[in-house]
């Protein structure tokens, strides 16, 4: 899968498009690895804008590249998610360990 | 309703299937006018059924899934997710969030979002015969409707 990120100041922005379920969450997950580990950056921000479903393989997702961002000692963010990926990650409480932006709900 | 409506579906377990069954059942939903958010409950929870066949039940092998779903008096989806795989020892377990054998790769939650989505969620297993997941899923009428 490519996905789209972009680096300035240290602050890694990548955006999840499509559906993130099994089938997809591995690849995204080696995916969002490799920026990490290319551009070590300080704060990383998902933007799921353009995902249009996201079952609980998202939960996985995220929480591994918190794991990630924390072994860096960075920080990790979540912005712009769509009402249906935004209730599977409050089942998680995952408003709880990251931060979450300007939610949009479609 | 008189003359219910139903379909039945059987597909191995590839993981491609996993967004062809949740599409599969929102479609067949249509008929009840879900709005989009009834609509996004139903498809995590149909995602989250057929995943669990596809990870657990057949790990190391392809194995059969039944996906089945009825429209039953009073607007409510009634959907049955079937396999034949390994089963589940523990049950009490399996269902308690964060619960997982699957790894860094699954969060545990999949039963958890089932059981809140929707409205009614029963599972049952036997060890080495396989897991049946059945979930009922009421759709609010709306102005308009006849
Ligand atoms: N169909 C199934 N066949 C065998 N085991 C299952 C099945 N569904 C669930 N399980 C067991 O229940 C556990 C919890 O499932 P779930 O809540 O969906 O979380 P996850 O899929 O992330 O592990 C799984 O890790 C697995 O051990
Ligand atoms: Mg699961």
């Amino acid at each position: 899968m490519k996905l789209t990120s972009y680096v300035q100041d240290r602050q890694l922005t990548i955006a999840l498009t499509g559906e993130i379920d099994h089938h997809s969450a591995r690849e995204i997950m080696q995916t969002v690895s490799e920026k990490i580990d290319l551009y070590m950056p300080l704060r990383c921000i998902l933007d799921f804008r353009d995902v249009r479903f996201m079952d609980s393989s998202g939960i996985a997702v995220v929480l591994h590249t918190l794991r990630r961002m924390n072994t860096l000692q960075g920080k990790l963010f979540l912005q712009n998610i769509p009402a249906q990926p935004y209730k599977v990650l409050r089942a998680a409480g995952i408003e709880k360990v990251t931060e979450i932006r300007e939610e949009c709900t479609k | 309703m008189r003359g219910e409506n139903y379909m039945n579906l059987e597909f191995p377990s590839k993981s491609a299937n996993e967004a062809f069954a949740r599409a599969a059942v929102a479609c067949f939903a249509a008929q009840l006018d879900p709005t989009l958010d009834e609509l996004g409950d139903i498809k995590t929870a149909v995602s989250e059924a057929v995943t669990n066949c596809i990870v657990h039940a057949y790990p190391d092998t392809i194995g059969q899934i039944i996906l089945k779903a009825r429209i039953l008096d009073g607007n409510v989806l009634d959907i049955v997710v079937k396999d034949r795989g390994r089963g589940i020892e523990d049950v009490e377990q399996a269902r308690k969030p964060m619960f997982t054998t699957g790894g860094e790769e699954r969060s545990g939650m999949g039963i958890t979002i089932m059981e809140s989505f929707m409205t009614e969620f029963r599972l049952s297993s036997v060890p080495g015969k396989g897991t049946t997941v059945h979930m009922k899923r009421k759709i609010i009428r709306r102005g308009g409707k006849k």
